[in-house]
């Protein structure tokens, strides 16, 4: 557990960049620090690591005082990744994994034969071990990075904005690997973003942080998207908000109906199109969806091609949330969202209508104001592989 | 050029006291020496300039400074100086020897200080946050990244120092510069043209040594094109994973 106990950093120019910060972290689990630029949330990560001392107050991690600790020493217990990787450009991926434990006094040999197990455990194949940073792309390195951090096995992480320099589709990759790992792990992580979507997504608990270096709000993710502490946190959760707070709802409960699939390369149904009949959903050989098939646009008998299909649109996997399944509907040309098994094979299809029945039978009011007792029964969520999180059905009133 | 051709290819001109590999060999130590000398003082100064970020102004100021210095002046003024404290050869080779200095510290210098001011700050950042210490980070993090530029700032403090080299005889030491002066006061204008281009060879050759290793210090994960092209060649083939 690291404990910030009225913690302060102000700066000689007088600026105060952390005012008055008591935070308990707990062991174990994922705590994001979200907050605009200049909110102090990169400082106050600075500090348990002591890249940055503070003015006045104390930081302990398992009950002892980081001032006690040799600096450098300290930081090599702890796990450290940045924004751009900071990868050493002069040394190997291998080399760069190894860097802690051979200032640690491993050999570099031993070092070295751990880094490529890193390599797996992070996703990247153990023949990059060789290779050098600038011959890697923004996500490989960031993913080295990650290994590095994890070469010393250190019971600490803080990860600096570690996913905000790569593309959008990479991070989901990046976001979806890093819950995986943790969930394997189960490291102490302090994880700082500016990005309120990724703070939901990855903590298990919020530290929204003021301009000015206040602590606005310290909760569970779905309590700072229903009951913000005050007017900054409303506003900086702000836009998508009710959106966002459907993640936290099950659907488990939701209709799904049979949807007859036609299969790539087959000719195109017969009998009657047009209203709901106009799209087919065309799946795979496997029974995976590819797309909607426009049957105006293509007349019956003839063979179905990728070029007829309407591709993409989000999926409704195993245990998702009325946001996955609004989302699913909302992005599918037919109105009905795709659901799919624990294989992507396609089940069946949810109607927008039912989503939206689904959502006015829920309980906003908990939703937008949770019961005291209700907050107080929540649990970290389960840390579904690929998925929204969710909370069992029921837990939160939603109907059956 | 004709007469130049000459003096190179008479064997005679090859051997003795004046003759061509004895200078080579005056010239290559005043021109080493000098770069060692201006090396251990240049680098540790600018390492640490670059390190710690302090005495930045103080050193563009001095490198401006002892590159405007004309270098034939101040080899007389030493030079008159050195005879009343010191005797012998030493009072003419200690002058010439500063004067090389002179002109070898900035290159070396600014370039330490501008390699290790390039370092990528995130990469730094790491180091220290890994748990480097501050000696640690300019060892084995600062200094082989600025390897190139430091490099460079020795090849061109050698072409200086060797170019330069030839004043040592002015004073009366050896070196190539030798071929130079007296040839111009025999009138031997071939010997003359012959010493220029022994110089100038023996900057190229240096050059080429250097650069050659550069190849072994400077890490293959730093020096240009090929790992470039690998990284494209690396992402074109990981974007072959279908997106889901």
């Amino acid at each position: 557990m690291i404990s910030f106990s009225a913690v302060s950093k102000v700066y000689p120019d007088g600026t105060t960049a952390v005012h008055d910060l008591s935070l308990e972290i707990p062991a174990g689990r994922i705590t994001v620090f979200v907050g605009p630029s200049g909110c102090g949330k990169t400082t106050s990560l600075r500090m348990i690591n002591r890249m940055i001392e503070p003015t006045s107050g104390v930081i302990t991690i398992d009950g002892t005082d980081t001032r006690q600790i040799d600096a450098p020493q300290l930081r090599r217990g702890i796990g450290y990744v940045i924004q751009n990787a900071g990868l050493f450009p002069h040394r190997t991926v291998a080399d760069n994994i190894a860097t802690v434990p051979v200032l640690q006094g491993v050999t570099r040999r031993e070092a070295r034969r751990r880094a490529t197990e890193l390599l797996e455990r992070v996703g990247l194949p153990t023949s990059m071990a060789r290779r050098y940073p600038a011959q890697l792309s923004g996500g490989q390195q960031q993913r080295v990075g990650v290994a590095r951090a994890l070469a010393a096995d250190p019971p600490v992480m803080l990860m600096d904005e570690p996913f905000s320099a790569v593309d959008p589709v990479v991070r989901e990759q990046l976001q979806t690997e890093f819950l995986r790992l943790q969930e394997e792990l189960g490291k102490t992580i302090v994880f700082v973003t500016h990005d309120i979507d990724e703070a939901v997504r990855l903590g298990d608990r919020i530290a929204v942080f003021a301009t000015g270096g206040h602590l606005a709000q310290y909760a569970v993710p779905a309590d700072v998207l229903r009951r913000p502490a005050d007017d900054f946190v409303a506003g900086f959760v702000g836009r998508d908000r009710g959106y966002r707070a459907l993640s936290f709802a099950g659907a488990t409960g939701l209709p799904v109906q049979r949807e007859p699939t036609v299969r790539m390369g087959a000719a195109a149904p017969q009998g009657p199109g047009g209203g709901e009949h106009r799209w087919a959903l065309v799946v795979d050989d496997d029974g995976r969806p590819r797309g909607w098939l426009d049957r105006d646009a293509l007349s019956p008998g003839d063979p179905i091609g990728l070029q007829h299909l309407r591709l993409g649109g989000s999926l409704a996997a195993p245990g998702y949330s009325l946001r996955t399944a609004l989302d699913a509907a909302l992005s599918s040309p037919s109105g009905r969202g795709v659901a799919v098994d624990d294989a992507g094979v396609a089940i069946g299809t949810i109607t927008l209508a039912d989503v939206v029945a689904a959502i006015e039978a829920t309980d906003r009011t908990a939703l937008a104001d949770p019961a005291g007792d209700d907050a107080g029964a929540w649990s970290p969520p389960v840390l579904a592989k690929g998925a929204e999180r969710t909370v069992p059905a029921g837990d939160r009133g939603v109907p059956r | 050029m004709t007469a130049a051709w000459d003096f190179l290819t008479t064997a005679a001109n090859w051997s003795g006291t004046d003759g061509i590999w004895t200078r080579f060999t005056e010239h290559l130590f005043y021109t080493l020496l000098s770069v060692v000398i201006a090396a251990l003082v240049a680098l540790p100064l600018g390492a640490v300039i670059g390190h710690t970020g302090r005495g930045v102004a103080a050193i563009a100021g001095v490198a401006n400074a002892l590159r405007a210095l004309p270098t034939l002046g101040l080899l007389t003024v030493l030079t008159l100086w050195s005879f009343g404290l010191l005797t012998g050869q030493l009072a003419r080779l200690g002058p010439s020897i500063v004067v090389l200095v002179v002109l070898a510290v900035p290159p070396i210098l600014s370039n330490t200080y501008a390699g290790i001011a390039a370092v990528d700050p995130a990469a730094r950042d790491a180091a220290r946050g890994m748990g480097m210490t501050g000696s640690q980070v300019l060892l084995r993090v600062e200094l082989p990244v600025a390897m190139p530029l430091v490099l460079s700032g020795v090849r061109s403090a050698y072409l200086q120092v060797v170019a330069t080299a030839t004043i040592a005889a002015v004073v009366g030491l050896g070196g190539f510069g030798r071929y130079v002066v007296d040839g111009l006061a025999q009138q031997l204008y071939g010997k003359m043209v012959a010493g220029a281009l022994l110089v100038a060879l023996m900057a190229v050759i240096g050059d080429r040594l250097i650069a050659l290793v550069g190849r072994f210090l400077v890490s293959p994960g730093l020096s240009g094109r090929r790992v470039r092209e690998k990284a494209q060649e690396a992402e074109a083939g990981f974007a072959a994973v279908p997106p889901t």
